[in-house]
């Protein structure tokens, strides 16, 4: 069977509408994190054990659902409240970045499904240029460094705790998964609803209205946990490979990922969340994945 | 040769941070860590829903 076969066999299967194997895991993936459906009839959090250990994605703990804890909330809480080495989180975020790395993105955040699913939107899509493209993914490191980890750490209030600056200003999942739901049932809270939560909701709009049009950019730009696992990407236990001897250079790989991959140059890149779009395109089959 | 001596950087890279991730989280343990982050993913957290 010739690749182009192949690949116009993949097409029709997909054009059934049938998921595909990843789309199943982010979908169970977001069910388990977010899996106690009691929270969402009565609004109230699950308070047993598992919340003390931090799920590997981005996911409010404020979330009725959320069955763990944030990794991001749980650092920003730990170097603001007590001025320690957060060992425990810092040790759970590395192993999930030593073992996955971004195929946490890829495959397990509940929040760059949501994105995938936004992106599928039939709206005119945008091909951020080059150069503002690769200057705009700084920009996720820069949160990492400055809201989630320094201004956390160093700006504390009178009351000697700091603000969790991310969760705060910027983080769209808060909003989405927590924010809005508690401000639909709890009349208390709605009272309390101010300029900071327009602001928390003008952000998650505009990601939102940026999700139809760009491919993931909140993973691209923005979130520094994607950050912290980029860190990983190139040495974690999860990697991709590319055999040369089988690549007929034409480049389909580069132009179906999501986030904008050189995959014939840099296949393990920082911005790879493995999502295996490449793989799946590929005529010749050079690209391979697993743990190795 | 050079392929060689580039995977075994990569693996001794990886064992010794995930180590490194082990004993961090056996030390988050010892100094009971773990009930910082459930205090405060137990109570909704007002930051985090645009309450502040």
């Amino acid at each position: 069977m010739s690749g182009m076969h192949r690949d116009r066999i993949r097409t029709k299967k997909r054009k059934k509408g049938r998921l595909s194997p990843r789309r199943i895991i982010q979908l169970l993936s977001a069910a388990l994190f977010n899996g106690y459906g009691i929270g969402f009839r009565n609004g109230k959090l699950f308070t047993g054990r598992s919340k003390s250990f931090c799920v590997p994605v981005l996911n409010c703990y404020s979330c009725p659902g959320a069955l763990g804890a944030c990794p991001i909330g749980a650092l920003q809480t730990a170097l603001g409240g007590n001025r320690h080495v957060p060992f425990y989180v810092l040790g759970l975020m590395t192993l999930f970045g030593v073992v996955l790395g971004r195929l946490v993105c890829g495959f397990l955040c509940p929040f760059g499904l949501v994105q995938d699913l936004l992106y599928k939107i039939p709206v005119p899509k945008v091909r951020v240029p080059g150069r503002i493209d690769r200057a705009g993914k700084t920009l996720k490191y820069a949160v990492l460094a400055v809201a989630v980890i320094l201004l956390p750490a160093f700006a504390v209030t009178k009351t000697g705790i700091a603000d969790p600056y991310f969760c705060k200003y910027i983080c769209p999942a808060g909003t989405l998964e927590g924010g809005l739901f508690h401000m639909m049932v709890n009349p208390a809270l709605r009272a309390l609803a101010g300029a900071l939560f327009y602001w928390k909701v003008f952000v998650l709009a505009a990601i939102i209205f940026a999700s139809m049009c760009i491919s993931r950019p909140f993973c691209r730009y923005l979130c520094p946990l994607g950050a912290f696992y980029s860190l990983f990407n190139r040495f974690c236990f999860y990697r991709m490979y590319l055999d040369e001897a089988k690549c007929i250079g034409c480049k389909k790989c580069e132009q179906s990922c999501p986030m904008g991959v050189e995959v014939t140059k840099n296949i393990n890149s920082p911005e790879c969340i493995r999502c295996g779009k490449c793989k799946s395109v590929c005529p010749n089959q050079a690209i391979s994945s697993g743990l190795h | 040769m050079r392929n060689d001596r580039d995977a075994q950087r990569i693996w001794i890279l990886r064992i010794g941070v995930l180590a490194m991730a082990v004993v961090f989280i056996i030390a988050g343990i010892l100094r009971r860590e773990y009930l910082e982050v459930f205090q405060k993913a137990v109570k909704i957290c007002l930051e985090c829903i645009g309450i502040g």
